[in-house]
């Protein structure tokens, strides 16, 4: 890999920390002065700057051929020992892919917010934390190294808090910040702890390497001849074995072969591998090294390799970051947060953190089968739970975020199977259909007046033409209609869990397979429910009006808007395109503002076209772009994942299963709830089952699991704590007083040859200090000259100590 | 490095304009000659940089110090003290022990100075370096350069803010007298000996 | 003969002791200062010293100019303080001015 300068790279991240800082600083005396467009010219205009620079790196990139990255080395920063640690960016292909949607969903979801938070007195505080929040994951994304990476990792964590508990005032709303932080704390430690082993692993292969005999720069220039070079020409590093050392004259060769493959800054790959590394790339490097490698697999720690245990560590994180299971359990209670915040954060970029933390750590996952299968059962699991508690959610923003996890879930399932293209690919088309989502569900919401119950929407499809629309192609999209985005993804998720070989338990991607099938089909079903329970049918709620409003409780909340959406907002002008005159009281839902559709229309288009990026070569009416332009980056892991041939008439039977689920779901989705017509799933409810009853409440209540963390982790501590108290009052306490009594009789003893003996003396050293207390007492005279004479008398005995005396 | 003869007569020429500056603030009875002699220092100092061929720094030397500081302490004499007043204006206290500091540090440098075995730096041609230092302050020193800045800001700002006295000097009115100061006096050893505007009287 | 480090060091070393015996024995808070800048030029003239005839390298002028403004910034402040110190006091002598209080 060679790495280009490109000195712009670091202004994608520092214009939004900029606009952060301007609007943070200053941004309640902006608003006091030029109101809320003072506050979004800067909060919006640097995001698209920023996100222009990004599209011109990426084109640069495309130009620069396939093993290149953009770089930029701000400073060095902590460069201690082996640390070496500096404030770089890298753009490559992968955090390219990566820094283009965050950039442009993040500022599409900017220009959103402009009219979402319209009226809300916290404006500025909110697009300071926005852009904050972008400055983070534009770090996090463009890091070039893990430590880089951590600061933008906390600096989303910290973003999600405060954008959860935005509004601070709503209890509710604060306790939910307060879980995501400390569940995403939970994962950090993780994080934390798989950088060390990974620091400290790959350190230590160097101490003992078992297959190596020559020293370093022979293993780096020995090789196997043409077919190291070969290998070395494609994957523009170098590779070497722990075989012979070449003979003189080939080794020269080799050695100008080198040099010719790498130029530019690569011409350090060239340079000895350095003994360990934070940088992403050396680490590569060092772990494509056959010796190196092998060693480092070789540790093992605790009966489980060192490799796997780093792995599965840094998947904790991921899976913190993420919402997998078991720590996904903050992501439905960061619902509290404004919509265009659930659509950003939590639904297109920094929940897929996890996702691409596993993807840019192929060459390390990759080593470890256990890790991988870990990461894809788990995604699995996840993908089937969160999908199965979608189906019964009333909230229509809780069916998306349990959506989400859902999705987050299918990713994890690909990069678990090793197919980290498909991951990838399937993060970009879910942040395209989602973002949509959400922000159609915060447009329904702002219409009905904050409300989110879909029992109590209806209809909504003549009122808010634009918002239905997106959201149905979004639904279409997710659910995985043919040649819709989601359905490529999706689709090639599928069929890669299906033929992998790469599971450590026996046939694996079958059950896999079987799993991810059935969340799809709960996909399709829940997202379809959601969409006919909002849109068609008759508007169930009742009509909202300025007198509702008036009566509504928390409006009284000293000023602090804690709704969902601001009061004032149906006081904006809004679109005079409504056909129908009857949305023109406010009485009724009405569409939202110019600044929101349109950015729901540029999302659905996306979300249509967005899966030609990928086209199977089994349809192959277009070329596959998005896994040509990743293979540069994944390449290098090839080797270690491997897959099962079939014929294609599997892969087009599996094609045409996803197709048949995503119709059968929404089909029953219209079965039962268009118009909501359907008496079934009252009938059913009513039927008085207790199976039906028991899986039902199961399910509604999210299988308790709120309940069991809060059991297990919550009151278990307090129990702990109990228990230990009584250890302590009762035993510990006992034993205390004994050995208390024990002292007491000492200490009269000792006390009376206290008195006598000791005292005398203390009493001596203690008049004396009074005494000499009450002579330096003249010392703080409070006159410079004296305690100018204290310095000079330091510094000469310091000179004299150095200098002057023989030692 | 040898020097010629007349480098080395220049170098103690501005050598002894240096110290026997110094010499003279130190010992002057007059706190203006104090400061005058201080010119001479800061002249000496500054040929002695131009001796080292620091040249961009010999000319801030003399802009910044004779230009800027030995003005504003020649501000601060003429504002703060009767300057006729010889007893007054430079008192000293601790002649003996300020004579002991005085040699003892003396010997000291001199014995490190004389001690250490000093490297050599390859010997430089005479030319400009003010291009080299422009390029390591905008180059690898921008840091430090930029946090100087903020702080000269700052001591700009603390300066005003401390010089300005409070607001209620302003509020109180009698902009004539604006300043001597409404605050009440302290209560000093020679309180009694003094007029309101500070003068001893005899 | 051979002008080297001794001699600039010297020459540095009695400025600074100079500078220290101003600001042990005056008792005018502006003779302090006067004496505080000559240990500044000490220091100074040391690193340009050190920069020219050690390391060859422009790092101590660099540093030289620092110390400079660092000099100026220093005088500006303490005499702004002076300035106050004889608005309440009416005296810049520091052996009267021993007071915390306002």
């Amino acid at each position: 890999m060679s790495l280009h300068p490109f000195p712009y790279l670091w202004l994608i991240p520092a214009l939004p920390l900029l606009g952060a800082i301007i609007n943070g600083l200053f941004g309640s005396r902006i608003q006091r002065r030029f109101g809320e467009t003072g506050i979004w010219a800067t909060a919006v205009l640097l995001p698209w700057i920023s996100a222009a620079i990004a599209a011109w790196a990426f084109v640069t990139l495309a130009r620069s051929g396939p093993e290149t990255a953009l770089y930029v080395k701000l400073w060095g920063w902590l460069n201690v020992g082996w640390l070496d640690a500096d404030v770089a960016f890298t753009l490559d292909r992968l955090s390219g892919v990566m820094c283009l949607v965050v950039t442009f969903v993040g500022s599409l979801i900017h220009v959103y917010s402009i009219g979402y938070m319209r009226g809300d007195p916290g404006y500025w505080r909110f697009f300071a934390y926005l852009n904050l929040f972008m400055f983070a994951m534009l770090t996090l994304v463009l890091a070039d190294n893990f430590l880089l990476m951590f600061v933008g990792w906390e600096g989303v964590g910290l973003c999600s808090y405060l954008l959860i508990s935005f509004w601070y005032r709503d209890k509710e709303k604060a306790v939910a910040g307060m879980k995501a932080f400390v569940v995403n704390r939970v994962g950090d430690a993780g994080f934390v702890l798989g950088l060390f082993l990974l620091f400290w692993g790959v350190a230590g292969t160097w101490q003992n390497p078992p297959h190596v005999q020559h020293p370093l720069p022979d293993i780096i220039l020995g090789g196997e001849g043409a077919g190291a070079t070969t290998r070395a020409a494609t994957a523009g590093t170098v590779v070497g074995s722990e075989g012979h050392s070449l003979p003189a004259p080939q080794r020269v060769m080799m050695e100008s072969i080198v040099s010719g493959i790498v130029h530019g800054e690569g011409a350090a790959a060239a340079a000895p591998l350095p003994r360990t590394s934070v940088k992403f790339r050396e680490v590569e490097r060092i772990l494509r090294d056959p010796a190196r490698r092998d060693a480092f697999v070789s540790q093992r720690w605790l009966g489980l390799s060192l490799v796997t245990l780093a792995c599965l560590f840094l998947f904790l994180g991921a899976t913190g970051k993420s919402a997998q299971i078991p720590l996904y359990v903050w992501l439905p209670d960061a619902m509290a947060g404004p919509t265009p915040v659930s659509a950003l954060i939590h639904a297109a970029t920094m929940v897929t953190a996890g996702v691409y933390l596993v993807a840019r750590l192929h060459f390390l996952f990759a080593l470890s089968p256990l890790a991988l299968t870990v990461v894809a059962t788990v995604g699995a699991a996840t993908a089937l739970f969160a999908a199965t508690i979608g189906l019964f959610q009333h909230d229509i923003k809780k069916v998306l975020a349990y959506s989400t996890v859902s999705q987050l879930g299918f990713m994890f399932v690909a990069v678990g199977v090793g197919a980290f293209w498909v991951g990838i690919f399937h993060l970009v088309t879910h942040a395209f259909f989602k973002a949509c989502l959400f922000l159609g569900s915060g447009s329904v919401i702002l219409g009905c007046h904050h409300e989110q119950d879909m029992r109590k929407m209806g209809g909504l499809w003549k009122l808010m033409p634009v918002t239905a629309f997106t959201y149905l192609l979004s639904c279409l999209a997710i659910a995985g209609f043919p040649l819709f985005s989601g359905f490529f993804s999706k689709d090639e998720i599928l069929w890669k869990v299906f033929s992998t070989g790469n599971l450590v338990y026996h046939s694996g991607g079958f059950w896999l397979y079987v799993i991810a099938a059935v969340a799809a089909l709960c996909t399709s079903f829940y997202m379809f429910r959601s969409f006919f329970m909002t849109f068609t049918g008759k508007y169930r709620g009742e009509p909202h009006g300025h007198d509702a409003h008036a009566s509504s409780p928390s409006t009284h909340d000293s000023g602090l808007t804690t709704h969902d959406s601001p009061a004032a907002s149906h006081d904006s002008p809004h679109d005079s395109s409504h056909s129908q005159p009857a949305a023109h009281s406010s009485h009724l839902p009405h569409e939202s503002p110019a600044s929101m559709t349109v950015v729901l229309a540029i999302l659905g288009a996306l979300a249509v076209v967005g899966g030609f990026l990928g086209v199977p070569p089994l349809l192959g009416f277009l070329p596959n772009w998005f896994e040509h332009w990743l293979e540069p980056v994944f390449g290098g892991s090839e080797h270690f994942v491997h897959w099962r041939h079939y014929p294609h008439a599997y892969e087009w039977g599996l094609m045409g299963a996803s197709v048949v689920i995503a119709f059968l779901g929404a089909a029953v989705a219209w079965w039962l709830y268009y118009a909501a017509r359907s008496p079934i799933p009252g009938r059913l409810m009513a039927s008085g089952s207790p199976l039906v009853r028991r899986v039902h409440r199961l399910i509604y209540n999210k299988y308790y699991v709120d309940e069991v963390y809060g059991r297990v982790f919550v009151d278990g501590g307090v129990g702990l704590s109990r228990g230990l108290w009584w250890i302590d009052a009762r035993i510990v306490d006992g034993l205390v007083n004994l050995a208390g009594r024990i002292g007491a009789l000492c200490g009269m003893l000792q006390g009376w040859i206290d008195r006598v003996f000791v005292d005398g003396l203390v009493n001596q050293v203690g008049d004396g200090i009074v005494a000499g207390g009450r002579r330096l007492r003249g010392t703080q005279s409070g006159r410079v000259q004296t305690y100018v004479y204290g310095i000079v008398a330091g510094c000469v005995m310091f000179a004299l100590l150095t200098y002057a005396v023989p030692w | 490095m040898t020097t010629s003869l007349a480098g080395a007569v220049v170098f103690y020429a501005l050598a002894a304009l240096a110290v026997a500056g110094a010499a003279w603030v130190a010992f002057a009875r007059n706190i203006v000659h104090s400061a005058f002699a201080l010119l001479a220092t800061f002249f000496g100092v500054a040929g002695l940089y131009a001796f080292l061929s620091a040249d961009l720094v010999a000319v801030i030397q003399l802009l910044v110090y004779v230009g800027g500081i030995l003005i504003l302490i020649l501000f601060a004499v003429m504002l703060t003290s009767r300057i006729s007043e010889v007893k007054v204006s430079n008192r000293s206290a601790g002649f003996g022990l300020g004579l002991l500091v005085l040699l003892g540090t003396i010997g000291v440098m001199a014995a490190v100075a004389l001690r250490v075995p000093w490297g050599k730096a390859p010997p430089a041609t005479p030319e400009p370096m003010a291009p080299g230092v422009g390029d390591a302050l905008l180059g690898p020193y921008v840091l430090p350069f930029e946090v100087v800045s903020v702080l000269l800001l700052a001591a700009l700002i603390g300066a005003v803010t401390l010089a300005r006295g409070r607001k209620r000097i302003a509020a109180s009115g009698t902009p004539g007298a604006a300043a001597p100061d409404p605050v009440p006096e302290r209560k000093t050893k020679d309180e009694e000996r003094k007029t309101p505007d500070g003068e001893v009287q005899p | 003969m051979t002008i080297g480090v001794p001699h600039y060091l010297i020459v540095s070393g009695i400025l600074l002791a100079c500078g220290l015996f101003t600001v042990v024995t005056r008792r005018n808070a502006v003779a302090i200062l006067m004496g505080i800048e000559l240990i500044l030029n000490a220091a100074i003239l040391n690193l340009v010293a050190f920069s020219r005839l050690v390391t060859g390298a422009v790092g101590g002028q660099v540093f030289a100019l620092f110390g400079i403004v660092l000099a100026a910034a220093e005088a500006v402040v303490a005499l702004a303080i002076v300035l106050q110190l004889y608005r309440a006091f009416r005296s810049v002598d520091t052996t009267e001015t021993t007071e915390l209080k306002e």
